[in-house]
Protein backbone atom coordinates (compact mmCIF):
# COMPACT_ATOMS: atom_id res chain seq x y z
CA UNK A 1 0.00 0.00 0.00
CA UNK A 2 2.62 2.49 1.14
CA UNK A 3 4.98 1.68 -1.69
CA UNK A 4 2.15 1.98 -4.20
CA UNK A 5 1.44 5.44 -2.89
CA UNK A 6 5.03 6.55 -3.37
CA UNK A 7 5.10 5.09 -6.88
CA UNK A 8 1.83 6.82 -7.73
CA UNK A 9 2.85 10.25 -6.52
CA UNK A 10 6.27 9.96 -8.12
CA UNK A 11 4.52 9.16 -11.37
CA UNK A 12 2.20 12.15 -10.93
CA UNK A 13 5.07 14.55 -10.28
CA UNK A 14 7.07 13.21 -13.23
CA UNK A 15 3.99 13.57 -15.43
CA UNK A 16 3.36 17.17 -14.40
CA UNK A 17 7.05 18.03 -14.76
CA UNK A 18 7.08 16.55 -18.25
CA UNK A 19 4.00 18.57 -19.18
CA UNK A 20 5.61 21.73 -17.83
CA UNK A 21 8.83 21.11 -19.72
CA UNK A 22 6.82 20.45 -22.85
CA UNK A 23 5.09 23.82 -22.58
CA UNK A 24 8.49 25.47 -22.31
CA UNK A 25 10.28 23.75 -25.18
CA UNK A 26 7.62 22.91 -27.78
CA UNK A 27 6.85 25.92 -29.92
CA UNK A 28 4.18 24.46 -32.17
CA UNK A 29 0.69 25.08 -30.74
CA UNK A 30 -1.03 22.09 -32.30
CA UNK A 31 0.16 19.46 -29.78
CA UNK A 32 -1.33 21.56 -27.00
CA UNK A 33 -4.65 21.97 -28.75
CA UNK A 34 -4.91 18.24 -29.38
CA UNK A 35 -3.38 17.26 -26.04
CA UNK A 36 -5.82 19.44 -24.15
CA UNK A 37 -8.74 17.50 -25.59
CA UNK A 38 -7.19 14.18 -24.65
CA UNK A 39 -6.41 15.34 -21.12
CA UNK A 40 -9.96 16.60 -20.80
CA UNK A 41 -11.24 13.19 -21.91
CA UNK A 42 -9.12 11.43 -19.33
CA UNK A 43 -10.31 13.69 -16.53
CA UNK A 44 -13.95 13.27 -17.54
CA UNK A 45 -13.69 9.50 -17.87
CA UNK A 46 -11.99 9.20 -14.49
CA UNK A 47 -14.59 11.46 -12.85
CA UNK A 48 -17.44 9.59 -14.50
CA UNK A 49 -16.22 6.20 -13.32
CA UNK A 50 -16.54 7.18 -9.65
CA UNK A 51 -20.32 6.95 -9.92
CA UNK A 52 -20.76 5.10 -13.21
CA UNK A 53 -18.05 2.53 -12.62
CA UNK A 54 -17.51 1.97 -8.92
CA UNK A 55 -21.18 2.35 -7.99
CA UNK A 56 -22.55 1.05 -11.29
CA UNK A 57 -24.96 3.94 -11.72
CA UNK A 58 -24.67 4.72 -15.43
CA UNK A 59 -24.81 8.47 -15.75
CA UNK A 60 -25.67 10.00 -19.11
CA UNK A 61 -25.41 13.48 -17.62
CA UNK A 62 -21.71 14.08 -18.25
CA UNK A 63 -22.57 16.76 -20.81
CA UNK A 64 -24.85 18.46 -18.27
CA UNK A 65 -22.05 18.73 -15.72
CA UNK A 66 -19.45 19.63 -18.32
CA UNK A 67 -21.70 22.27 -19.87
CA UNK A 68 -22.55 23.78 -16.52
CA UNK A 69 -18.81 24.01 -15.85
CA UNK A 70 -18.33 25.81 -19.17
CA UNK A 71 -21.16 28.23 -18.50
CA UNK A 72 -20.13 28.84 -14.90
CA UNK A 73 -16.89 30.21 -16.35
CA UNK A 74 -18.69 32.15 -19.06
CA UNK A 75 -20.80 33.84 -16.43
CA UNK A 76 -17.91 34.51 -14.04
CA UNK A 77 -15.81 35.99 -16.80
CA UNK A 78 -18.52 38.19 -18.27
CA UNK A 79 -19.76 39.37 -14.88
CA UNK A 80 -16.56 39.76 -12.86
CA UNK A 81 -13.67 38.95 -15.15
CA UNK A 82 -12.85 36.16 -12.69
CA UNK A 83 -9.43 34.49 -13.05
CA UNK A 84 -9.04 30.84 -14.11
CA UNK A 85 -8.56 29.32 -10.64
CA UNK A 86 -11.74 31.01 -9.43
CA UNK A 87 -13.59 29.67 -12.47
CA UNK A 88 -12.44 26.13 -11.77
CA UNK A 89 -13.17 26.24 -8.04
CA UNK A 90 -16.60 27.76 -8.58
CA UNK A 91 -17.27 25.17 -11.25
CA UNK A 92 -16.36 22.42 -8.77
CA UNK A 93 -18.62 23.89 -6.11
CA UNK A 94 -21.56 24.20 -8.48
CA UNK A 95 -20.92 20.68 -9.74
CA UNK A 96 -20.96 19.36 -6.18
CA UNK A 97 -24.31 21.01 -5.46
CA UNK A 98 -25.66 19.80 -8.78
CA UNK A 99 -24.45 16.27 -8.02
CA UNK A 100 -26.16 16.37 -4.65
CA UNK A 101 -29.40 17.59 -6.18
CA UNK A 102 -29.29 15.02 -8.97
CA UNK A 103 -28.50 12.32 -6.42
CA UNK A 104 -31.32 13.25 -4.08
CA UNK A 105 -33.75 13.33 -6.97
CA UNK A 106 -32.70 10.19 -8.77
CA UNK A 107 -30.53 7.83 -6.76
CA UNK A 108 -33.52 6.05 -5.28
CA UNK A 109 -34.22 4.87 -8.81
CA UNK A 110 -32.24 1.98 -10.08
CA UNK A 111 -30.68 0.95 -13.33
CA UNK A 112 -32.19 2.34 -16.49
CA UNK A 113 -34.46 4.80 -14.65
CA UNK A 114 -31.51 6.58 -13.17
CA UNK A 115 -29.85 6.78 -16.59
CA UNK A 116 -32.98 8.21 -18.20
CA UNK A 117 -33.30 10.79 -15.44
CA UNK A 118 -29.75 11.98 -16.10
CA UNK A 119 -30.55 12.48 -19.80
CA UNK A 120 -33.61 14.47 -18.82
CA UNK A 121 -31.44 16.61 -16.56
CA UNK A 122 -29.13 17.41 -19.46
CA UNK A 123 -32.02 18.52 -21.63
CA UNK A 124 -33.55 20.67 -18.89
CA UNK A 125 -30.28 22.46 -18.17
CA UNK A 126 -29.40 22.94 -21.82
CA UNK A 127 -32.82 24.45 -22.47
CA UNK A 128 -32.43 26.78 -19.53
CA UNK A 129 -29.04 28.02 -20.69
CA UNK A 130 -30.29 28.39 -24.26
CA UNK A 131 -32.87 30.83 -22.96
CA UNK A 132 -30.48 32.75 -20.76
CA UNK A 133 -29.65 35.93 -22.69
CA UNK A 134 -26.91 37.14 -20.39
CA UNK A 135 -24.60 34.27 -21.38
CA UNK A 136 -25.42 34.56 -25.06
CA UNK A 137 -28.51 32.37 -25.40
CA UNK A 138 -28.70 29.97 -28.33
CA UNK A 139 -26.32 32.02 -30.47
CA UNK A 140 -23.43 31.58 -28.08
CA UNK A 141 -20.94 34.05 -26.71
CA UNK A 142 -17.42 35.22 -27.47
CA UNK A 143 -14.93 35.22 -24.59
CA UNK A 144 -11.81 37.36 -24.22
CA UNK A 145 -8.76 35.65 -22.78
CA UNK A 146 -6.82 37.72 -20.28
CA UNK A 147 -3.04 38.04 -20.48
CA UNK A 148 -1.17 34.79 -19.96
CA UNK A 149 0.59 34.11 -16.65
CA UNK A 150 4.33 33.38 -16.73
CA UNK A 151 6.12 31.00 -17.12
CA UNK A 152 3.75 30.18 -19.98
CA UNK A 153 4.09 31.82 -23.40
CA UNK A 154 0.64 31.11 -24.70
CA UNK A 155 -2.76 30.68 -23.11
CA UNK A 156 -3.31 27.26 -24.65
CA UNK A 157 -0.05 26.00 -23.17
CA UNK A 158 -1.18 27.22 -19.79
CA UNK A 159 -4.59 25.56 -20.18
CA UNK A 160 -2.84 22.36 -21.20
CA UNK A 161 -0.89 22.42 -17.95
CA UNK A 162 -3.98 23.30 -15.90
CA UNK A 163 -5.91 20.40 -17.43
CA UNK A 164 -2.97 18.10 -16.61
CA UNK A 165 -3.25 19.20 -12.98
CA UNK A 166 -6.98 18.44 -13.07
CA UNK A 167 -6.20 14.98 -14.46
CA UNK A 168 -3.80 14.28 -11.61
CA UNK A 169 -6.36 15.54 -9.11
CA UNK A 170 -9.15 13.42 -10.57
CA UNK A 171 -6.97 10.31 -10.72
CA UNK A 172 -5.71 10.85 -7.17
CA UNK A 173 -9.26 11.16 -5.84
CA UNK A 174 -10.51 8.19 -7.85
CA UNK A 175 -7.57 6.08 -6.72
CA UNK A 176 -8.10 7.05 -3.11
CA UNK A 177 -11.77 6.10 -3.34
CA UNK A 178 -10.97 2.84 -5.08
CA UNK A 179 -8.51 1.78 -2.41
CA UNK A 180 -10.52 2.90 0.59
CA UNK A 181 -13.63 1.87 2.46
CA UNK A 182 -15.64 4.17 0.19
CA UNK A 183 -14.66 2.15 -2.85
CA UNK A 184 -15.40 -1.12 -1.10
CA UNK A 185 -18.82 0.17 -0.10
CA UNK A 186 -19.59 1.34 -3.64
CA UNK A 187 -18.47 -1.97 -5.08
CA UNK A 188 -20.65 -3.81 -2.58
CA UNK A 189 -23.75 -1.80 -3.42
CA UNK A 190 -23.01 -2.19 -7.10
CA UNK A 191 -23.02 -5.96 -6.64
CA UNK A 192 -26.10 -6.10 -4.43
CA UNK A 193 -27.73 -3.14 -2.79
CA UNK A 194 -29.79 -5.03 -0.21
CA UNK A 195 -26.92 -7.28 0.81
CA UNK A 196 -24.75 -4.17 1.14
CA UNK A 197 -27.29 -2.46 3.40
CA UNK A 198 -27.55 -5.58 5.53
CA UNK A 199 -23.77 -5.63 5.85
CA UNK A 200 -23.82 -2.12 7.27
CA UNK A 201 -23.21 -0.06 4.11
CA UNK A 202 -25.15 3.24 4.10
CA UNK A 203 -25.93 2.86 0.41
CA UNK A 204 -27.82 6.08 -0.22
CA UNK A 205 -25.22 8.22 1.51
CA UNK A 206 -22.36 6.56 -0.36
CA UNK A 207 -24.12 6.99 -3.71
CA UNK A 208 -24.70 10.65 -2.94
CA UNK A 209 -21.06 11.07 -2.04
CA UNK A 210 -20.00 9.46 -5.31
CA UNK A 211 -22.43 11.65 -7.23
CA UNK A 212 -21.16 14.82 -5.54
CA UNK A 213 -17.49 14.03 -6.13
CA UNK A 214 -18.07 12.90 -9.70
CA UNK A 215 -20.19 15.97 -10.46
CA UNK A 216 -17.73 18.40 -8.91
CA UNK A 217 -14.88 16.97 -10.95
CA UNK A 218 -16.80 16.98 -14.23
CA UNK A 219 -17.83 20.60 -13.76
CA UNK A 220 -14.29 21.59 -12.83
CA UNK A 221 -13.02 19.90 -16.00
CA UNK A 222 -15.52 21.87 -18.08
CA UNK A 223 -14.64 25.21 -16.52
CA UNK A 224 -11.41 25.95 -18.49
CA UNK A 225 -13.04 24.94 -21.79
CA UNK A 226 -14.60 28.38 -22.20
CA UNK A 227 -11.13 29.88 -22.26
CA UNK A 228 -9.82 27.11 -24.46
CA UNK A 229 -12.40 27.71 -27.19
CA UNK A 230 -12.79 31.48 -26.51
CA UNK A 231 -16.38 30.83 -27.34
CA UNK A 232 -19.32 28.94 -25.88
CA UNK A 233 -22.71 27.92 -27.15
CA UNK A 234 -25.26 25.60 -25.52
CA UNK A 235 -25.32 23.20 -28.47
CA UNK A 236 -21.65 22.31 -28.15
CA UNK A 237 -21.19 22.78 -24.38
CA UNK A 238 -24.07 20.40 -23.64
CA UNK A 239 -23.41 18.12 -26.60
CA UNK A 240 -24.55 14.60 -25.76
CA UNK A 241 -21.32 13.42 -27.37
CA UNK A 242 -19.49 14.15 -24.13
CA UNK A 243 -21.80 11.78 -22.28
CA UNK A 244 -21.47 9.01 -24.82
CA UNK A 245 -17.72 9.33 -25.35
CA UNK A 246 -16.97 9.53 -21.64
CA UNK A 247 -19.07 6.49 -20.92
CA UNK A 248 -17.44 4.58 -23.76
CA UNK A 249 -13.95 5.48 -22.58
CA UNK A 250 -14.63 4.32 -19.03
CA UNK A 251 -16.28 1.11 -20.06
CA UNK A 252 -13.71 0.24 -22.73
CA UNK A 253 -10.91 0.88 -20.25
CA UNK A 254 -12.76 -1.02 -17.54
CA UNK A 255 -13.89 0.23 -14.17
CA UNK A 256 -12.63 -2.55 -11.94
CA UNK A 257 -9.43 -0.56 -11.43
CA UNK A 258 -8.87 3.19 -11.24
CA UNK A 259 -6.45 3.03 -14.16
CA UNK A 260 -9.11 1.64 -16.52
CA UNK A 261 -10.73 4.95 -17.54
CA UNK A 262 -7.29 6.46 -18.12
CA UNK A 263 -6.36 3.64 -20.48
CA UNK A 264 -9.72 3.88 -22.23
CA UNK A 265 -9.55 7.66 -22.59
CA UNK A 266 -6.00 7.64 -23.95
CA UNK A 267 -6.81 4.87 -26.39
CA UNK A 268 -10.08 6.35 -27.63
CA UNK A 269 -9.06 9.99 -27.32
CA UNK A 270 -5.91 9.47 -29.37
CA UNK A 271 -7.73 7.41 -31.96
CA UNK A 272 -10.31 10.15 -32.31
CA UNK A 273 -7.69 12.87 -32.66
CA UNK A 274 -5.85 10.89 -35.30
CA UNK A 275 -9.06 10.17 -37.20
CA UNK A 276 -10.14 13.80 -37.05
CA UNK A 277 -6.87 14.88 -38.60
CA UNK A 278 -6.49 12.11 -41.16
CA UNK A 279 -10.08 11.44 -42.23
CA UNK A 280 -12.88 13.47 -40.69
CA UNK A 281 -14.58 14.01 -37.36
CA UNK A 282 -17.67 12.16 -38.60
CA UNK A 283 -15.76 8.88 -38.67
CA UNK A 284 -15.21 9.25 -34.92
CA UNK A 285 -18.72 8.27 -34.04
CA UNK A 286 -18.58 5.23 -36.27
CA UNK A 287 -15.32 4.06 -34.74
CA UNK A 288 -16.64 4.74 -31.25
CA UNK A 289 -19.72 2.66 -31.95
CA UNK A 290 -17.70 -0.18 -33.42
CA UNK A 291 -15.31 -0.26 -30.49
CA UNK A 292 -18.15 -0.26 -27.98
CA UNK A 293 -19.85 -3.18 -29.72
CA UNK A 294 -16.55 -5.02 -29.90
CA UNK A 295 -15.92 -4.60 -26.20
CA UNK A 296 -19.44 -5.30 -25.04
CA UNK A 297 -19.28 -8.61 -26.91
CA UNK A 298 -15.64 -9.55 -26.42
CA UNK A 299 -14.60 -7.97 -23.14
CA UNK A 300 -17.51 -6.63 -21.12
CA UNK A 301 -15.17 -5.81 -18.25
CA UNK A 302 -13.02 -3.65 -20.50
CA UNK A 303 -9.27 -3.71 -20.92
CA UNK A 304 -8.66 -3.93 -17.20
CA UNK A 305 -11.01 -6.89 -17.03
CA UNK A 306 -9.04 -8.58 -19.82
CA UNK A 307 -5.81 -8.03 -17.94
CA UNK A 308 -7.30 -9.51 -14.77
CA UNK A 309 -8.51 -12.51 -16.69
CA UNK A 310 -5.08 -13.04 -18.23
CA UNK A 311 -3.49 -12.87 -14.82
CA UNK A 312 -5.86 -15.61 -13.69
CA UNK A 313 -8.13 -13.78 -11.26
CA UNK A 314 -5.11 -12.64 -9.30
CA UNK A 315 -6.63 -9.52 -7.82
CA UNK A 316 -4.15 -9.07 -5.01
CA UNK A 317 -1.18 -6.78 -5.13
CA UNK A 318 -2.49 -4.21 -7.58
CA UNK A 319 -1.10 -0.73 -7.98
CA UNK B 1 -29.21 -6.72 38.39
CA UNK B 2 -32.88 -7.17 38.99
CA UNK B 3 -34.90 -10.00 37.61
CA UNK B 4 -36.82 -7.77 35.21
CA UNK B 5 -33.59 -6.50 33.65
CA UNK B 6 -32.29 -9.95 32.94
CA UNK B 7 -35.66 -10.86 31.50
CA UNK B 8 -35.89 -7.86 29.17
CA UNK B 9 -36.06 -9.26 25.64
CA UNK B 10 -33.34 -8.67 23.08
CA UNK B 11 -35.87 -8.31 20.30
CA UNK B 12 -39.52 -7.47 20.78
CA UNK B 13 -41.92 -7.60 17.87
CA UNK B 14 -45.29 -6.02 18.58
CA UNK B 15 -48.36 -6.46 16.40
CA UNK B 16 -46.38 -6.50 13.18
CA UNK B 17 -48.37 -6.52 9.98
CA UNK B 18 -47.01 -6.63 6.46
CA UNK B 19 -49.11 -6.24 3.36
CA UNK B 20 -48.16 -6.58 -0.29
CA UNK B 21 -50.94 -4.70 -2.03
CA UNK B 22 -54.11 -6.44 -0.98
CA UNK B 23 -52.30 -9.53 0.26
CA UNK B 24 -51.43 -9.69 3.95
CA UNK B 25 -48.24 -11.69 4.43
CA UNK B 26 -48.04 -11.15 8.20
CA UNK B 27 -51.07 -10.68 10.45
CA UNK B 28 -50.26 -8.80 13.64
CA UNK B 29 -47.31 -10.95 14.68
CA UNK B 30 -45.99 -10.44 18.23
CA UNK B 31 -43.07 -12.28 19.76
CA UNK B 32 -40.17 -11.68 22.15
CA UNK B 33 -36.72 -13.13 21.60
CA UNK B 34 -34.64 -13.47 24.77
CA UNK B 35 -30.95 -12.65 24.91
CA UNK B 36 -28.83 -15.68 24.12
CA UNK B 37 -31.77 -17.72 22.91
CA UNK B 38 -31.65 -20.30 20.13
CA UNK B 39 -34.90 -19.67 18.35
CA UNK B 40 -36.27 -21.84 15.57
CA UNK B 41 -38.71 -20.41 13.05
CA UNK B 42 -40.68 -22.89 10.99
CA UNK B 43 -43.72 -22.91 8.75
CA UNK B 44 -44.78 -24.19 5.35
CA UNK B 45 -43.70 -22.50 2.12
CA UNK B 46 -45.07 -19.01 1.76
CA UNK B 47 -46.06 -18.75 5.42
CA UNK B 48 -44.17 -15.48 5.91
CA UNK B 49 -40.88 -16.52 7.54
CA UNK B 50 -38.63 -14.64 5.15
CA UNK B 51 -41.03 -11.71 5.17
CA UNK B 52 -40.74 -11.55 8.95
CA UNK B 53 -36.97 -11.38 8.88
CA UNK B 54 -37.06 -8.86 6.05
CA UNK B 55 -39.09 -6.71 8.40
CA UNK B 56 -36.68 -7.28 11.28
CA UNK B 57 -33.62 -6.48 9.17
CA UNK B 58 -35.29 -3.46 7.58
CA UNK B 59 -35.50 -4.62 4.00
CA UNK B 60 -39.28 -4.12 4.19
CA UNK B 61 -41.08 -1.22 5.77
CA UNK B 62 -43.88 -2.28 8.04
CA UNK B 63 -47.06 -0.30 8.41
CA UNK B 64 -48.67 -1.10 11.72
CA UNK B 65 -46.38 -2.66 14.29
CA UNK B 66 -43.20 -1.87 16.16
CA UNK B 67 -39.86 -3.58 16.52
CA UNK B 68 -37.75 -2.99 19.61
CA UNK B 69 -34.13 -4.10 19.72
CA UNK B 70 -32.44 -3.83 23.13
CA UNK B 71 -35.26 -1.56 24.22
CA UNK B 72 -34.77 0.81 21.30
CA UNK B 73 -37.48 1.38 18.72
CA UNK B 74 -35.87 0.45 15.39
CA UNK B 75 -39.07 0.31 13.33
CA UNK B 76 -38.07 3.27 11.18
CA UNK B 77 -34.35 2.61 10.92
CA UNK B 78 -32.71 1.82 7.59
CA UNK B 79 -31.21 -1.67 7.27
CA UNK B 80 -27.60 -0.54 7.68
CA UNK B 81 -28.45 1.20 10.95
CA UNK B 82 -29.98 -2.01 12.24
CA UNK B 83 -26.90 -3.95 11.17
CA UNK B 84 -24.74 -1.51 13.09
CA UNK B 85 -26.92 -1.97 16.14
CA UNK B 86 -26.26 -5.69 16.00
CA UNK B 87 -28.75 -7.41 13.74
CA UNK B 88 -27.17 -9.55 11.02
CA UNK B 89 -28.71 -11.96 8.58
CA UNK B 90 -28.04 -14.43 5.84
CA UNK B 91 -30.21 -14.74 2.76
CA UNK B 92 -32.33 -17.68 1.70
CA UNK B 93 -30.84 -17.40 -1.78
CA UNK B 94 -27.21 -16.42 -1.08
CA UNK B 95 -26.36 -12.84 -2.04
CA UNK B 96 -22.57 -12.59 -2.02
CA UNK B 97 -20.81 -9.55 -3.45
CA UNK B 98 -20.00 -11.32 -6.68
CA UNK B 99 -17.18 -9.17 -7.94
CA UNK B 100 -15.27 -9.70 -4.72
CA UNK B 101 -13.19 -12.37 -3.07
CA UNK B 102 -14.28 -13.98 0.18
CA UNK B 103 -11.85 -11.74 2.05
CA UNK B 104 -13.27 -8.61 0.44
CA UNK B 105 -16.82 -9.67 1.26
CA UNK B 106 -15.88 -9.80 4.92
CA UNK B 107 -13.93 -6.58 4.68
CA UNK B 108 -17.12 -4.75 3.72
CA UNK B 109 -18.65 -5.86 6.99
CA UNK B 110 -15.53 -4.97 8.95
CA UNK B 111 -15.29 -1.54 7.30
CA UNK B 112 -18.89 -0.55 7.79
CA UNK B 113 -20.41 -2.42 10.66
CA UNK B 114 -17.78 -3.56 13.10
CA UNK B 115 -17.48 -0.08 14.58
CA UNK B 116 -14.41 1.41 16.25
CA UNK B 117 -11.33 2.45 14.39
CA UNK B 118 -9.23 -0.64 14.21
CA UNK B 119 -6.04 -1.06 12.28
CA UNK B 120 -5.82 -2.93 9.00
CA UNK B 121 -3.81 -5.74 10.57
CA UNK B 122 -6.34 -6.13 13.36
CA UNK B 123 -9.13 -6.34 10.84
CA UNK B 124 -7.21 -8.95 8.84
CA UNK B 125 -6.77 -10.98 12.02
CA UNK B 126 -10.47 -10.75 12.86
CA UNK B 127 -11.34 -11.75 9.32
CA UNK B 128 -9.01 -14.75 9.37
CA UNK B 129 -10.27 -15.94 12.71
CA UNK B 130 -13.88 -15.77 11.55
CA UNK B 131 -13.03 -17.60 8.32
CA UNK B 132 -11.09 -20.28 10.20
CA UNK B 133 -13.96 -20.73 12.59
CA UNK B 134 -16.27 -21.18 9.62
CA UNK B 135 -13.89 -23.61 7.96
CA UNK B 136 -13.28 -21.24 5.08
CA UNK B 137 -9.67 -20.42 5.92
CA UNK B 138 -8.37 -21.89 2.68
CA UNK B 139 -10.79 -19.82 0.59
CA UNK B 140 -9.76 -16.34 1.70
CA UNK B 141 -8.69 -15.20 -1.73
CA UNK B 142 -11.16 -17.23 -3.73
CA UNK B 143 -13.65 -15.37 -5.87
CA UNK B 144 -17.19 -15.85 -4.55
CA UNK B 145 -18.26 -17.05 -7.98
CA UNK B 146 -16.14 -20.15 -7.47
CA UNK B 147 -17.61 -21.26 -4.17
CA UNK B 148 -19.73 -24.36 -3.75
CA UNK B 149 -23.21 -24.13 -2.25
CA UNK B 150 -22.07 -24.96 1.31
CA UNK B 151 -19.17 -22.59 1.03
CA UNK B 152 -21.50 -19.81 -0.09
CA UNK B 153 -23.76 -20.44 2.90
CA UNK B 154 -20.80 -20.39 5.23
CA UNK B 155 -19.46 -17.25 3.57
CA UNK B 156 -22.77 -15.51 4.21
CA UNK B 157 -22.70 -16.54 7.84
CA UNK B 158 -19.08 -15.41 8.08
CA UNK B 159 -19.92 -12.05 6.55
CA UNK B 160 -22.81 -11.67 8.94
CA UNK B 161 -20.51 -12.57 11.83
CA UNK B 162 -18.00 -9.95 10.72
CA UNK B 163 -20.57 -7.26 11.51
CA UNK B 164 -20.30 -8.41 15.15
CA UNK B 165 -23.95 -9.16 15.61
CA UNK B 166 -25.83 -9.65 18.84
CA UNK B 167 -28.64 -11.24 16.87
CA UNK B 168 -27.96 -13.49 13.90
CA UNK B 169 -30.79 -14.53 11.63
CA UNK B 170 -30.12 -17.50 9.40
CA UNK B 171 -32.63 -17.98 6.59
CA UNK B 172 -32.54 -21.62 5.49
CA UNK B 173 -28.77 -21.84 5.51
CA UNK B 174 -29.09 -25.61 5.18
CA UNK B 175 -31.49 -25.84 2.26
CA UNK B 176 -30.19 -28.03 -0.52
CA UNK B 177 -27.18 -29.32 1.40
CA UNK B 178 -26.19 -32.96 1.91
CA UNK B 179 -26.81 -34.43 5.35
CA UNK B 180 -23.16 -34.19 6.37
CA UNK B 181 -23.11 -30.58 5.24
CA UNK B 182 -26.27 -29.89 7.22
CA UNK B 183 -24.51 -31.18 10.32
CA UNK B 184 -21.51 -29.00 9.60
CA UNK B 185 -23.59 -25.84 9.33
CA UNK B 186 -25.65 -26.82 12.37
CA UNK B 187 -22.51 -27.30 14.43
CA UNK B 188 -21.33 -23.89 13.30
CA UNK B 189 -24.54 -22.23 14.40
CA UNK B 190 -24.41 -24.06 17.74
CA UNK B 191 -20.85 -22.93 18.31
CA UNK B 192 -21.84 -19.33 17.54
CA UNK B 193 -24.76 -19.61 19.95
CA UNK B 194 -22.37 -20.78 22.64
CA UNK B 195 -20.56 -17.47 22.26
CA UNK B 196 -23.47 -15.44 23.44
CA UNK B 197 -24.98 -14.70 20.07
CA UNK B 198 -28.74 -14.91 19.88
CA UNK B 199 -29.80 -16.85 16.83
CA UNK B 200 -33.03 -17.08 14.90
CA UNK B 201 -32.84 -20.06 12.62
CA UNK B 202 -35.34 -20.57 9.82
CA UNK B 203 -35.28 -24.14 8.63
CA UNK B 204 -37.36 -26.78 6.94
CA UNK B 205 -35.18 -29.68 8.07
CA UNK B 206 -36.93 -30.82 11.24
CA UNK B 207 -34.09 -32.81 12.83
CA UNK B 208 -31.95 -29.69 12.62
CA UNK B 209 -34.67 -27.52 14.13
CA UNK B 210 -35.23 -30.01 16.96
CA UNK B 211 -31.54 -30.31 17.74
CA UNK B 212 -30.86 -26.60 17.57
CA UNK B 213 -33.78 -24.78 19.09
CA UNK B 214 -34.60 -23.97 22.68
CA UNK B 215 -37.87 -22.54 21.47
CA UNK B 216 -39.72 -22.94 18.19
CA UNK B 217 -42.35 -20.77 16.55
CA UNK B 218 -44.50 -21.96 13.69
CA UNK B 219 -46.02 -19.55 11.20
CA UNK B 220 -48.85 -20.42 8.86
CA UNK B 221 -50.33 -17.99 6.36
CA UNK B 222 -48.79 -15.07 8.21
CA UNK B 223 -50.03 -16.02 11.69
CA UNK B 224 -48.31 -17.64 14.64
CA UNK B 225 -50.00 -20.98 15.11
CA UNK B 226 -47.72 -22.39 17.78
CA UNK B 227 -44.82 -21.34 19.96
CA UNK B 228 -43.03 -23.31 22.68
CA UNK B 229 -40.41 -25.98 23.18
CA UNK B 230 -39.59 -28.01 20.08
CA UNK B 231 -41.46 -31.06 21.27
CA UNK B 232 -44.53 -29.04 22.23
CA UNK B 233 -44.66 -27.41 18.83
CA UNK B 234 -44.14 -30.67 16.96
CA UNK B 235 -46.93 -32.26 18.96
CA UNK B 236 -49.31 -29.42 18.14
CA UNK B 237 -52.25 -30.49 15.99
CA UNK B 238 -52.33 -27.30 13.95
CA UNK B 239 -48.64 -27.54 13.18
CA UNK B 240 -49.05 -31.08 11.95
CA UNK B 241 -52.02 -30.04 9.85
CA UNK B 242 -50.16 -27.08 8.39
CA UNK B 243 -47.31 -29.33 7.35
CA UNK B 244 -49.52 -32.08 6.02
CA UNK B 245 -51.19 -29.41 3.97
CA UNK B 246 -54.87 -29.72 4.75
N1 LIG C 1 -41.75 -8.67 -2.25
C1 LIG C 1 -42.94 -9.33 -2.24
N2 LIG C 1 -43.97 -8.87 -2.97
C2 LIG C 1 -45.16 -9.53 -2.96
N3 LIG C 1 -45.40 -10.64 -2.27
C3 LIG C 1 -44.40 -11.15 -1.53
C4 LIG C 1 -43.12 -10.52 -1.48
N4 LIG C 1 -42.32 -11.25 -0.66
C5 LIG C 1 -43.06 -12.28 -0.24
N5 LIG C 1 -44.31 -12.22 -0.74
C6 LIG C 1 -45.41 -13.17 -0.46
O1 LIG C 1 -45.56 -13.28 0.94
C7 LIG C 1 -45.80 -14.62 1.30
C8 LIG C 1 -44.78 -15.06 2.33
O2 LIG C 1 -43.54 -15.24 1.67
P1 LIG C 1 -42.21 -15.59 2.42
O3 LIG C 1 -41.11 -15.48 1.46
O4 LIG C 1 -42.10 -14.80 3.65
O5 LIG C 1 -42.47 -17.11 2.78
P2 LIG C 1 -41.52 -18.13 3.52
O6 LIG C 1 -42.22 -18.55 4.75
O7 LIG C 1 -40.16 -17.56 3.68
O8 LIG C 1 -41.51 -19.32 2.49
P3 LIG C 1 -40.32 -20.31 2.06
O9 LIG C 1 -40.30 -21.41 3.05
O10 LIG C 1 -40.75 -20.80 0.73
O11 LIG C 1 -39.07 -19.54 2.03
C9 LIG C 1 -45.79 -15.44 0.04
O12 LIG C 1 -47.12 -15.64 -0.36
C10 LIG C 1 -45.07 -14.56 -0.95
O13 LIG C 1 -45.58 -14.77 -2.24
MG1 LIG D 1 -38.32 -17.96 2.94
Amino acid sequence: MKRDGIAFWTGAVVFLAAVLVMTQVVGNQYPFFAGYVILQSIALAVAWSILGGYAGYVNFGTSAFYGVGVYASVFLVSAFGAPLPVQILTGAAIGAVMGLALGLLTLRMQGIFFSIATIALTIVIETTVTNWRYVGGAAGIQIQRPAVTPPFDSYVQMLFFVQAVLVVLAVAISRYIHNSWIGRGLQALRDDELAAECTGVPTLRLKLLACVISGALMCAVGAPAAMYLQYADPGSAFNLNYSVTTLAMSLIGGTAHWAGPIIGAILLGTTQQVLTVTISSEVNLLVLGLMLVLFVVGAPEGIVGLIYKLRGNQKEGEI
Amino acid sequence: MTLSETQSPLLRICALTKRFGGFTALHSVSVDIRPGERFGLIGPNGSGKTTLINCISGAFRTEPGTILFRDEDITRLQPHMRTRRGIARSFQIPRPFRSMTVAENLMVALDFAAGEHVSMTQRRDTMMSILDQMGLGSKVNASTTRLSQVELRKMELARAMATRPKLLISDEAMAGLSSSEVDEVLDLLLSLASRDITIIMIEHIMQAVMRFSERVMCLDAGRIIAIGTPSEVMADKRVQEAYLGT
